[in-house]
């Protein structure tokens, strides 16, 4: 009998085949959707109408990251939401089966090899490293060292012109009140190497523009984290001639997304020189601004974006007076939902909502440049879904993945398997696997003493 | 090649109480095996990010060979640090899977290529080095990873649980095959892992660790044979170590209604106490015309030998479910059955463990 560990049981989950290995699942359950390589067997589910994924791995290990998610999901980390650990597996022949992890599909995620399947510019490479580095900060600011950074473990998003990552990976992680300053060169000594390789990997593939140099790469993460990292945790001395600093300090980061929670500022004796240093910043400025005024739920840049909309319309109908809540509650009435309404039911699988805002207010610029006037929102929406939306490929479930990096996979759910033009010779003889195969299953873990002794000398009594 | 050596070793994480690592005195030898095991939080990996550079020292030193390392960056201290970063990448060939990071280290092609070829012959990956990895097997991809280790040729090797997201057929077979790599390569290794069963197994010596504090350090078989107090006892060896506490009395210690005789010179240590702790490893003990009474509660058999798990007899069944279990290693040509009563006796009473309550520490010798 399975047992099911979840803090948010979805029944439908427990009639599924628990009683076969992952890889043995027959296809009316799964989605081929297009994912990063992984040394687990990992696939995509379908349960109703919604779309799991589905991590075949040891106890401990489905436990751990069970609980680490959950923690970085109220943290407010962004993260994949774990929904259950399936235990107590048994298979047809009652041969136990190992656990899987549950998480919730996370809906219009561009793993990075589809995204560089499709041919990614040097800027848009650059933008996906500033993603995973912000996410890397922001993972260290609440404590979590990942031990796994790679871009295989990260989820991105279309963030209106930018990207915003998610972690999936929590498997090495650890949670700590706060982590040192080694603790996280450790993080970055995993992800310069890991990047590097894939990256690599990416060049062999012929996938990484020639204008991009992965040893380059690498190094300007590290440069990139160090920059944000100081700018969020590092300390700041002037004189008391200076104060517009501190508010400065707090607009910066403020355009990074961040808001200041508690900012410390110690005075020297004569009060001739301040030091500030912020002591916690939260991620989210913009989109929890958002949050609060609309209800929209959108990611960082989205929001930047929509607010700056948001403001254009209120000066625009003379509203600076009224109440911004009133007037955030017009603009969705009348600006944001109609755009969102607009999109046929065939096309929303494309773009979400607040990316296609964001671009069809892109797209009204470039209209009403080119055509020089004023082109009205709707009439901007209809010309963005004809010259733009019908063109793009669907994001929010793509079932291309079969074509993932211009190749057929060997295996459509699994893109660790390769590809189907790989060679196929033979494999060369390998002794050390007719060794690994003559050993026989290993029982209970017990120590074998005996062995232990028969190897070393007798110790002295 | 290098020893390695921590001196009174101490780190405090900053706003900690006490040190996640205090005190750690620990010397490595050239080419030597050591393996750092402990429960989960005892410290291990902060002894290994000490050794390599990445948490300060908040006290005492840290040397590799004769060279205080204590205050130098990661990259001056020649070490290699091992994840577990087995991902195989693959558009790339099985040697450039192995070699990449050397790339990233700026070592010229001409020497990474004879690296690679190098480890590929330890690993017998010779035939596989132009394969894409795609059709490895689990054990190939092992070793590639151990491969990847290989090539960079540092002083010290740092692994941290290596195997520890591997089944256990995979976990046995490459753990036997990474010990007798470095043994072949004769580089010192520094290996931490959770797992008892994989220290003891893998380790020229063993350091035992506990909430920060090194319990005892010394080969496997002498952490078995005379573990130097009741944490080391209980935690080596599987099934564990049997703890009886009794109270000593004339010529011995009173378990039950059975005294365990103790010679005078071991008790006249525990001279104040009135209870002692008397381990008895489960193949040290048999079944006998005298003994402590024990009522079986499951027998497994394990081949010739095999296992008897039960509870002193004469126990209602409230007691028993609180009651400590003991195990005995039999042989299966007569084992007992489920549900009887049998008395068991320590075979080998120089075997036995007699260990204070108080100090916590082994009073035999
Ligand atoms: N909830 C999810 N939503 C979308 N994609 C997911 C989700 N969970 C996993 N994936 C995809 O599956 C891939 C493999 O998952 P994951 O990294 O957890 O596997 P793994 O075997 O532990 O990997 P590794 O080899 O890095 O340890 C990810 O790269 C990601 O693309
Ligand atoms: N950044 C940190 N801040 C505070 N305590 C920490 C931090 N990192 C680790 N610790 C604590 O230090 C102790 C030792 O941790 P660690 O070396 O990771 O142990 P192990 O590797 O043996 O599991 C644990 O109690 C752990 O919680
Ligand atoms: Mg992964
Ligand atoms: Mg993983």
């Amino acid at each position: 009998m399975p047992r099911f560990l979840s803090s948010r049981p979805d029944s439908r989950l427990i009639p599924l085949p628990w009683e076969l290995p992952l890889s043995q699942w027959p296809e009316d359950h799964l989605v081929a959707l297009p994912r990063g390589i992984s040394r687990h067997v990992v696939r995509f589910i379908k349960v109703g109408n919604a779309v799991y994924a589905a991590k075949e791995v040891l106890e401990h290990l489905a436990l751990h990251e069970y609980r680490l998610l959950t923690e970085l999901h109220r943290a407010g980390t962004p993260s994949v939401e774990p929904l259950a650990v399936i235990t107590g597996r048994l298979g047809s022949e009652d041969q136990p089966l190992d656990p899987v992890l549950v998480t919730r599909h996370l809906e219009f995620s561009l793993p990075y090899r589809s995204l560089f399947a499709q041919g990614v510019r040097s800027e848009t490479v650059g933008r996906l490293l500033d993603a995973l580095v912000l996410l890397l900060a922001r993972l260290h600011l609440v404590g979590f060292l990942w031990g796994d950074v790679s871009l295989s473990n990260v989820l991105f998003r279309r963030d209106a012109g930018e990207f915003a990552a998610y972690l999936v990976d929590a498997e090495t992680g650890e949670m700590h009140p706060r982590l040192t300053d080694g603790q996280r060169e450790h993080d970055l000594a995993i992800a310069t190497t890991n990047l590097f390789g894939e990256f690599c990997d990416l060049e062999a593939g012929k996938l990484l523009d020639d204008s991009l140099d992965p040893q380059r790469l690498v190094d300007s993460i590290l440069a990139r984290y160090r920059e944000l990292w100081a700018e969020l945790t590092g300390a700041e001395e002037f004189s008391d001639t200076e104060m517009f600093r501190i508010e400065k300090r707090v607009r910066r980061l403020n355009a990074l997304g961040f808001d200041v929670a508690e900012l410390a500022i110690d005075t020297s004796p004569d009060g001739s020189r301040l030091r500030i240093q912020p002591k916690v910043v939260d991620a989210g400025h913009h989109s929890r601004r958002l949050l609060r005024l609309t209800g929209l739920d959108v990611e960082e840049n989205q929001a930047r974006r929509l607010l700056n909309d948001l403001d254009t319309f209120r000066a625009r109908s003379n509203q600076a007076s009224v109440d911004e809540a009133v007037v955030a509650h017009r603009w969705v009435t009348e600006s944001f939902a109609p755009v969102v309404a607009a999109v046929p039911d065939d096309l929303r699988g494309k773009r979400e909502g607040a990316q296609i805002f964001h671009e069809v207010l892109d797209y009204r610029w470039y209209a009403s440049q080119r055509e020089q006037r004023e082109v009205p929102l709707l009439e901007a929406t209809a010309g963005y879904i004809r010259d733009v939306l019908t063109t793009l490929p669907d994001e929010a479930i793509a079932p291309e993945a079969v074509h993932l990096d211009g190749r057929q996979l060997a295996n459509p759910y699994d893109p660790s398997a390769g590809f189907v033009d790989d060679s196929d010779e033979p494999m060369p003889v390998d002794p050390w696997e007719d060794i690994e195969e003559s050993e026989p299953e290993p029982g209970p873990a017990y120590l074998d003493i005996d062995a232990l002794r028969a190897r070393s000398k007798p110790s002295p009594q | 090649m290098a020893t390695v050596s921590f001196q009174q070793a101490t780190r405090v994480y900053p706003g900690g109480d006490k040190p996640a690592v205090d005190k750690l005195e620990l010397e490595i030898g050239d080419g030597e095996f050591m393996v750092l095991v402990g429960p989960s939080g005892c410290g291990k990996s902060t002894s290994l990010r000490m050794l390599a550079g990445l948490e300060e020292v908040n006290e005492g030193k840290i040397f590799i060979g004769d060279r205080d390392v204590t205050d130098l960056p990661p990259k001056d201290r020649d070490i290699a640090m091992v994840f577990q970063n087995y991902a195989l990448y693959p558009h790339m060939t099985v040697a450039d899977n192995m070699g990449f990071a050397l790339k990233m280290a700026g070592i010229p092609k001409a020497e990474r290529d004879t690296r690679v070829m190098e480890a590929a012959k330890l690993l017998g990956l010779e035939e596989f080095l132009a394969r894409k990895p795609k059709a490895l097997s689990g054990g190939q991809r092992q070793r590639v990873a151990m491969g990847r280790a290989i090539v960079r040729q540092p002083q010290v090797f740092l692994m941290d649980e290596p195997l520890s997201n591997l089944d256990a057929k995979l976990r046995v077979s490459t753990r036997t095959q990474i010990s007798a790599l470095v043994t072949r390569l004769g580089v010192t290794t520094v290996y931490v892992t959770h797992d008892q069963i994989e220290a003891m197994t893998m380790g020229d010596r063993v350091a035992v660790m506990k909430d920060g504090l090194l319990q005892q350090v010394d080969s496997p078989l002498a952490l078995y044979d005379h573990p130097a107090n009741l944490f080391v006892a209980g935690f080596i060896g599987s099934p564990a170590m049997n703890l009886i506490e009794g109270k000593i009395v004339e010529g011995g210690v009173r378990v039950g209604d059975f005294v365990m005789p103790v010679a005078r010179e071991i008790l006249a240590k525990a001279a104040g106490e009135d209870s002692l702790v008397l381990g008895v490893r489960p193949e040290n003990l048999v079944v006998a015309e005298q003994g402590l009474a024990i009522d079986v509660d499951l027998v497994e058999e394990l081949g010739a030998d095999g296992y008897v798990y039960g509870t002193m007899a004469g126990l209602d069944t409230a007691e028993k479910l609180k009651a400590q279990q003991i195990v005995a290693r039999i042989s299966t040509r007569t084992p007992p059955q489920r549900g009887t009563s049998v008395k068991l006796n320590v075979a080998d009473p120089k075997l036995m463990h007699v260990f204070s309550k108080a100090t916590q520490q082994r009073l035999n010798d």
